[in-house]
């Protein structure tokens, strides 16, 4: 129990932290950056994964991230061009990315089905941390209607995949 | 010596008959990682018409393992109920997507 929640308050600053712990609310161009930076994260994790897992699941799972974030991400950018919006980076975003480098050199080291379980508890911890980052800062952040929308199909995209990333964990003996 | 305008009566009433019993075709919508209608009814016979508004892949999976349907990103697959019984079927890629099919014999 103790090891759970302090796995899910180590998820919500990983995402949280710098920016948002100091109460500095995200403009909507840093929210899109945010939002996009997570699905590249995915993608980069899961091209990892496709050449380093040995469970077909595993593989199968990490297949079905890059098809899912390639196609969020696509709408994303067909978004904020349509808006004539740039995406901004922001302190949020780069703990994101500098978090997940850290874990993907981490990641390499592993073989096997060490790795397997490794990578599959990473998306079930990544996958929970953009969730709340989602439900609590990032769409009622969101001023625009249409970022919103995609922020909100985006949560269930994520939802999905956690339970999804659940399920592989299970069948990994 | 029935009159003879009672034949055209027959045969019409034979194909009215054979077309209310007729399988029906039900359409059923996944946008935005929802399944729409959740419940639908339908028998034995029924075509199920899965549209696929979304831009991701998603399946129809009978939880009881009878059917598995896969829906590519902005396509529609028609597939056949032959079993009757109540179905709690879900997306493999997106569980949080799930649904119910009451199928009469």
């Amino acid at each position: 129990m103790f090891i759970r929640s302090s796995a899910t308050f180590a998820a919500i600053s990983l995402l949280s932290g710098a920016a948002l712990a100091q109460g500095v609310k995200l403009t909507d161009p840093q929210i899109a950056h945010v939002a996009y930076t997570a699905g590249v994260i995915d993608i980069n994790a899961a091209k990892q994964a496709e050449k380093k897992a040995s469970s077909k699941e595993v593989k199968a799972f990490a297949n079905d991230m890059v098809r899912d974030h390639g196609a969020v991400n696509k709408q994303a950018l067909d978004l904020v061009k349509k808006l004539k919006v740039t995406p901004e980076d922001n302190d949020t975003s780069k703990t994101l990315s500098k978090n997940a480098a850290d874990k993907l050199a981490e990641l390499s080291k592993l073989k096997g089905a060490e790795y397997d379980k490794a990578y599959v508890a990473n998306e079930i911890a990544f996958h929970k941390a953009v969730d709340s980052a989602l439900e609590s800062t990032l769409i009622p952040g969101a001023s625009n209607a249409e970022l919103k929308a995609l922020l909100q199909t985006g949560l269930k995209i994520f939802q999905g995949h956690e339970q999804h990333a659940e399920h592989v964990a299970a069948g990994l003996k | 010596m029935s009159p003879r305008w009672i034949f055209p009566v027959v045969v019409f009433s034979m194909v009215c008959g054979s077309i209310s019993a007729k399988a029906a075709t039900i359409e059923i919508t996944m946008q935005n990682l929802v399944i729409l209608p959740a419940e639908v009814t339908g028998k034995v016979g029924d075509t199920i018409k899965w549209i696929n508004k979304d831009v991701f892949a998603h399946t129809a999976t009978a939880r009881s393992g009878d059917w598995d349907v896969a829906i590519p990103p902005n396509k529609t697959v028609s597939s056949v109920l032959k079993k009757a019984g109540v179905v709690d079927y879900y997306c493999r890629y997106h569980p949080n997507m799930k649904a119910m099919i009451t199928v009469a014999p």
